[in-house]
């Protein structure tokens, strides 16, 4: 469906109303998203805290429930340091990119039959074009800051990016075979003839190949190098400040959420559930993305730090070819069956 | 006329960002002039109906082509390239072949007809999804080529490697 | 709707700003972006006889084009970074060791 086409026909009171339901879901579905974003910050720490026996933030407010807002305004209020030797507009679009990048995505995910924000035909395409953006906010970043740290962080979060991006492409190309689109809505309706409603059972390798490289996208522990606080103090945002900070940390966020989304979209049955839930028709959706969140803090908490070649590795000589495999495999099997 | 109105500024901005991006002394503001350059001739291609060449043309040339240069950009010396010379020594030249060019090419255009129309009409690539028509005619009528591309791929990787590798003697 | 014409002007101003990057830079990087600028203008107008002729012919040619680029600025950056490993310059004008 071409949106522009359609929104272009001259004089009719559709186009208007077209236009306003898109803006009112474009800020609906923002700002849900903003609130997931910080509390899955404090999921984090608390969920963390307990997995190292302890209890993670408890002042602000009960249990520390109101973390999360105290952050955002310490983070907005505090002063914006910019490096002398900066180069300053890069500097200052970086952040912007990485947001930028980890936003647009949202668009094209359906929450549920029917609401999504642009439902086009290459949704999957898309999400794969802007997470491959995501490595210019964090290779400018770096280079912009003019500090070893931050440069440092930036190339090797650029490499990790781009070669991990390839077998992430290459797993969900068995779901557009088995679904025969790239359009989310239709994928999610093609996974109901399956066991479970899911993709996962015929499709297992690929789905491993996608969990492994989304981590690694994401910049997530075991795979977190570009910030490894010990070697790098913080990667390639040391030299950022204030709410520029801010902007790569709910960037970093947006996209965890994205990715889990999409592997929900894709493998485990999109709003689909074993029983239909009355009148909250996002309810699965949301039940699998915090599950899905939560598998992140847990391999967070359970695995070390990865050494580069190690991750290296891993991405170019094991997923891969793994994500090669499961490609052939799928077509044999499709034209058998 | 919403449609001319769309083409106007994409196409302004289009010929502007292209001029920015030979004209920047710093190669990495040239780089993110190109990215937003690539960003506006996808958006020309979805004017076309072209969505699936728009979403490549994001991923192959802004999301790998353009970060390859980035990373070769980072790794020369930047802080010499931001005061040497930008042009070479006749450069009025260069620029007066090029308008030629221009020259020769619009003039060119006013005699363009064109050939017979063929089967895809809107209507029909909206009916099967511009994606699925492309691989049909990508799978079938031009297989070879398709073969022979990737064979092209497969030189290009090693030849970079072998390039670009350090020597181990010497 | 759009006349075909103005896609034509269109691609063709890419195409010779283009062209003229490549003939008066000195930095290679910049030489090499000027011919991808030159390919995109060539894609342009591929995409819009494609939609104009109602010939989907148009936008497999852009799909190679867009393939050979890659691998076109694949091999050219690692020429480039053999170059710069040997002579420590990125300027095309200083690399003249073959000039009699």
């Amino acid at each position: 469906m071409n949106f522009l086409e359609a929104a272009m026909q001259p004089g009719s009171v559709d186009f208007l109303y077209n236009i306003a339901i898109i803006v009112i879901k474009i800020l609906v579905v923002f700002g849900v998203i903003m609130l997931h974003v910080a509390y899955a910050t404090y999921f984090e720490r608390k969920t963390i805290g307990h997995m190292q026996v302890r209890l993670g933030p408890m002042r602000v407010g009960p249990h520390g429930l109101l973390q999360p807002i105290a952050d955002g305004i310490k983070l907005f209020f505090k002063e914006d340091i910019i490096p002398a030797q900066s180069d300053k507009p890069v500097f200052f679009v970086a952040p912007v990119i990485s947001l930028v990048a980890a936003l647009t995505s949202l668009a094209v995910i359906p929450f549920f039959d029917g609401f999504v924000i642009a439902d086009i035909n290459v949704g999957l395409l898309f999400v794969l074009a802007m997470s491959s953006l995501g490595s210019y906010g964090i290779i400018l970043a770096g280079w912009s800051s003019n500090s070893k740290y931050s440069f440092l962080g930036g190339l090797r979060s650029a490499a990790q990016i781009i070669s991990y991006e390839i077998a992430m492409g290459l797993s969900l190309v068995g779901v557009m075979m088995l679904s025969g689109s790239m359009n989310l809505t239709e994928i999610v309706k093609a996974q109901e003839h399956y066991p479970l409603g899911m993709f996962l059972f015929p499709q297992l390798i690929a789905c491993f190949v996608y969990t492994i490289s989304v981590i690694a996208e994401t910049n997530r522990a075991p795979f977190d190098l570009p910030e490894a606080e010990s070697e790098l103090v913080a990667g390639y945002f040391v030299e950022y400040s204030g709410m520029r900070y801010g902007l790569f940390f709910i960037a970093e966020y947006t996209a965890m959420i994205i990715m889990a989304s999409i592997g929900i979209v894709c493998f485990l049955g999109g709003w689909n559930g074993p029983f239909e839930i009355p009148y909250v028709p996002f309810a699965w959706f949301f039940l699998k993305l915090y599950l899905l969140i939560f598998v992140y803090y847990w391999i967070r908490a359970t695995l070390p730090r990865y050494r580069y070649d190690h991750l290296m590795d891993l991405g170019w000589k094991v997923l891969i070819p793994l994500a090669l495999l499961n490609i052939v495999v799928t077509g044999i099997v499709k034209v058998l069956l | 006329m919403m449609a001319e109105g769309i083409f106007i500024y994409l196409a302004a901005a289009i010929v502007i960002l292209s001029v920015l991006v030979i004209t920047r002394s710093n190669p990495v503001h040239s780089m993110i002039t190109m990215l937003v350059l690539f960003f506006h001739i996808a958006a020309l291609y979805v004017t076309l109906n072209a969505e699936f060449l728009a979403a490549i043309q994001v991923i192959v040339y802004a999301g790998a082509i353009l970060v390859l240069f980035l990373f070769v950009v980072l790794l020369l010396n930047l802080k010499e390239e931001m005061v040497a010379r930008r042009y070479i020594g006749p450069w009025p030249l260069g620029v007066l072949a090029a308008l030629g060019l221009l020259v020769v090419i619009v003039l060119s255009l006013k005699s363009f007809i064109p050939g017979p129309s063929g089967v895809f009409t809107t209507e029909v690539v909206r009916a099967e999804t511009n994606t699925k028509v492309l691989g049909q005619i990508l799978f079938t009528e031009y297989l070879y080529p398709f073969e022979v591309v990737s064979m092209i791929l497969l030189v290009a990787i090693i030849g970079a490697i072998v390039l670009a590798k350090k020597r181990l003697r010497n | 709707m759009v006349p075909l014409h103005w896609y034509l002007l269109l691609s063709s101003a890419v195409f010779v700003v283009g062209v003229a990057g490549f003939l008066t830079r000195r930095n290679i990087i910049i030489m090499f972006m000027s011919i991808e600028l030159m390919l995109n203008a060539v894609n342009i107008s591929l995409v819009s006889f494609s939609r104009y002729l109602s010939d989907m012919r148009g936008q497999v040619l852009v799909f190679f084009v867009i393939a050979v680029a890659a691998a076109e600025a694949a091999i050219g950056l690692a020429i480039i970074i053999a170059l710069f490993r040997n002579k420590a310059t990125a300027h095309v004008d200083e690399a003249n060791e073959m000039k009699g």
